[in-house]
């Protein structure tokens, strides 16, 4: 397998746990919540998962767990943040070290243990084109996400729920003024969130690299909240960005294998420091930013 | 007749604050009702009791004799209430059909057809389509407007709905509400202007100090009469105005251009004014309309190096609001928490923000002593309610912090002072005396300008005028030769 197929292969799997929390992340900073959480959920997701998938061996009940498991740390922080009227970054910074901690006492006694992954579905007629062909044989999730992405933006552009979401995180007082519960809304938006960087973390861990290694998650929520202010809160630029930088760390790695005589450290910053290019390229159109920034972002709200 | 709406012995408390105490309001079907008071009388927390933003702490609503709960603007609108917001209520990144998609059942499609019916047929014409951030202010109140015909309300609520238009605007809202009331809906509109409820209304229902002071039929009185009902005293007398002798250019603006990258901003074109030691010179304009820019670049929060810009005979467009302040100029700026005053540092050390230099700070340590007797001297000459010098800013209310700031300011003696929105929210009374204190000071020499979207004060107090509309400024006008109809056609860009 040649370089281009293996990133071609493999692109849209390595893109898909950052994909799925960012997703989730956008939709809670679309409605003025910033969860900076996001790296404890998916790891405590990731544990919950890759343990009751190897209990039950069923990845079904353990994606089910995994979301319900980070919805539940995402009610924790809601509850700070909302009912506490808590700063959001403190309150995020450490319900993502209580997730981390979970994770790491839950997954103890699971340590190195596999299981395995899901299978591959191919997608007729387009699997067939050559050289492209390679990014049509994907696992379900994957094709999920994707769908999910869909789902996600067509909610968010064109239906009520989403206007009530983008109107509550654009001003929350005019929302409350005209009758919604702003508080309802945002909680019900972290719990999406929280289930969603649940499942990504339980993908990583059973489909993905289906074993469970304390710290797995390594920084992937960190990269997903980059990729929501990235893709300036807009879905196709989000999924975009995850793949870029899906892409960029299958390529590090065939660097390696390729022998390139590159310190692998330096390497692996490569899809990092790209992202974070690309992030101030984006950010610098000012006029882009300020259009979609969410004006009350991070801002506690009270009545 | 039974009532449409009636409020029985209805009380709303924030606090130590009782902002509504029994109070007592009819309002009959089809009739325009005016709820008349200053900033403070209680006026919008009894609006948003009506629509269910806040529950009522003791008393009744009923609606067509029906005692009602309210206990969301939900339920309000069920039962035919509609609201149209002094701070609207609008989404500006959301497109005007959006925004009505938002309370209003129905697809967008059949949304943008009749709100361009409504709109026509009510002189409310805007396009469905535009994304509310490039609305104008005047096309955003038709907005909240259609959101709430649409809903076919019983009962249109109007909070301050005329103290964002220009003259022009406001009678062609009053041709609507007149439209609207021939079909039968009756309006509630809240104002503290008194001549236009005079013109508009059919009764008026009095407020002051959370109480109702008067129930009157407001053709039948004189502006004086309700102005003393509002207040609880007489109008305080008309300022002197003579105009004074110029003395030098203070400030001098030539061809000022200034490109506005931020898409919610207003780009500034060729603006030239000329501004004398001993005069007075009024900005009007609907705010949005570059106030904020023009403000930024004179008082040096925006640098643009260039001769543009000149201050006391030097080209200040390079130096920082610091340098300015050195030169002898100071600012009041629009907002007051934040930009004007630090909320949450006391007034004493708001105060040495801007007068540190009135001997304030020795060795670059503040002197506590001459500080707190610094600020509790424009405590007391401007009549700031607060408990003292130690009170943080952020506990004044609105109209009291404005003092303070003006205050601050004028203490200094400066050859120039910027004063943005003098006496917003200020209350009668004490926006007699700050304009008292501008002409003084104008008096003994300083050269003042004024941004204001009060015509009313403009008038008043400036011995010229511009007008700002979409970043362009109008030529200088004397006011004394000047019509309230000639500055509102160029505050509409229309030209004289």
């Amino acid at each position: 397998m040649n370089a281009v197929d293996f990133i071609l292969a493999g692109m849209l799997a390595a893109a898909t746990p950052m994909l799925l929390a960012a997703l989730g992340e956008m939709v809670v900073e679309r409605s003025g919540v910033l969860n900076l959480g996001l790296e404890g959920m998916m790891a405590l997701g990731a544990a919950l998962g890759f343990i009751t998938t190897y209990t039950y061996d069923s990845h079904a009940l353990g994606f089910l767990v995994a979301a319900v498991g980070g919805a539940a740390l995402a009610l924790v922080f809601a509850l700070i943040v909302l009912g506490f009227v808590a700063n959001q970054v403190a309150a995020g910074l450490a319900i993502g070290i209580l997730g981390t901690g979970l994770s790491s006492l839950f997954g103890k006694s699971f340590e190195s243990l596999t299981i395995s992954g899901l299978p591959k579905l191919a997608l007729p007629l387009l699997s067939d084109i050559p050289v492209l062909g390679a990014l049509f044989v994907q696992d379900v999730v994957v094709w999920l996400t994707l769908l999910l992405a869909l789902a996600i933006w067509a909610v968010m552009n064109h239906s009520k729920l989403g206007l009530i979401i983008r109107a509550v995180g654009e001003n929350p007082h005019a929302a409350r003024a005209i009758g919604f519960r702003v508080l309802r809304v945002r909680c019900a938006a972290i719990a999406f969130g929280g289930a969603l960087a649940g499942i990504a973390g339980a993908y990583a861990s059973t489909v993905y690299t289906p074993l469970w290694a304390d710290g797995m998650i390594a920084g992937r929520g960190w990269i997903a909240l980059a990729l929501v202010v990235f893709g300036t809160w807009a879905t196709g630029r989000v999924v975009f960005g995850a793949f870029l930088f899906g892409a960029l760390s299958l390529g590090e790695l065939t660097t390696q294998a390729a022998g390139v005589n590159i310190p692998s450290q330096l390497l692996a910053c490569v899809p990092y420091i790209v992202t974070i290019l690309m992030l101030a390229v984006i950010s610098s159109n000012r006029r882009r930013m300020r259009l979609n920034t969410i004006a009350s972002l991070g801002q506690p709200f009270e009545k | 007749m039974t009532a449409l709406l009636s409020l029985q012995g209805v009380s709303k408390r924030y606090g130590a604050v009782k902002a509504n105490s029994g109070i007592d309001l009819v309002v009959d079907p089809g009739s325009i009702h005016a709820i008349l008071g200053e900033n403070g009388a209680g006026k919008s927390t009894l609006m948003k009791l009506i629509y269910g933003v806040e529950s009522p702490d003791a008393g009744s609503i009923l609606w067509k004799g029906q005692p009602v709960t309210l206990a969301s603007p939900a339920d309000a609108r069920r039962l035919g209430i509609g609201m149209v917001f002094q701070h609207f209520s609008l989404f500006e990144t959301l497109s005007v059909v959006q925004n009505i998609a938002l309370i209003v059942p129905g697809r967008q499609a059949d949304l943008a057809r009749r709100i361009r019916a409504l709109g026509a047929e009510f002189g409310l014409e805007v396009d469905p389509e535009a994304m509310v951030h490039a609305l104008s202010v005047g096309e955003r109140q038709r907005v909240e407007i259609i959101r709430c015909l649409l809903l076919e309300p019983e009962l249109l609520i109007l909070d301050e709905p005329t103290s964002v238009l220009p003259p022009q605007s406001v009678a062609r809202l009053f041709d609507t509400l007149r439209a609207l009331q021939a079909r039968g809906m009756a309006i509630l509109f809240i104002s503290h202007k008194l001549e236009e409820i005079k013109e508009l209304c059919d009764t008026a229902t009095i407020l002051r100090g959370g109480q109702v002071t008067g129930r009157v039929t407001p053709r039948d009185h004189s502006a004086k009469d309700l102005a003393t009902l509002m207040i609880g005293r007489a109008m305080p007398p008309p300022l002197p105005a003579t105009p004074q002798a110029q003395g030098e250019v203070r400030l001098e603006l030539s061809g000022l251009d200034y490109i506005n990258d931020d898409p919610f901003g207003v780009s500034l074109r060729d603006v030239s004014l000329r501004l004398h030691s001993g005069e007075i010179v009024g900005i009007a304009g609907i705010s949005g309309n570059g106030q904020q820019e023009l403000a930024a670049l004179i008082s040096g929060e925006v640098m643009r190096p260039g001769d543009a810009i000149r201050m006391m005979g030097r080209a200040v467009g390079g130096l920082d609001a610091a340098h300015r302040r050195r030169l002898g100029f100071a600012f009041v700026p629009e907002e007051r928490l934040g930009r004007g005053a630090v909320p949450d540092m006391s007034l004493a050390d708001n105060a040495l923000l801007t007068a540190h230099s009135a001997g304030l700070v020795q060795r670059g340590f503040i002197r506590r002593g001459p500080e707190r007797a610094y600020t509790a001297a424009i405590i007391a000459a401007y009549d700031v309610r607060t408990p003292g010098p130690e009170a943080e800013a952020a506990a004044l209310s609105g109209g009291n912090l404005q003092k303070f700031i003006m205050g601050r300011e004028m203490m200094l003696a400066p050859k120039l002072l910027l004063a943005s929105q003098p006496t917003w929210g200020v209350d009668i009374g004490a926006a007699t005396d700050i304009r008292q204190r501008l002409v003084a000071m104008r008096n003994e020499g300083a050269a003042i300008l004024v941004i204001s979207e009060e015509l009313e004060e403009l008038f008043q107090i400036c011995d010229r005028l511009h007008v700002l509309h979409k970043g362009h400024l109008s030529p200088s006008l004397q006011t004394a030769a000047t019509s309230v109809e000639q500055v509102g056609s160029y505050m509409i860009g229309a030209g004289a």
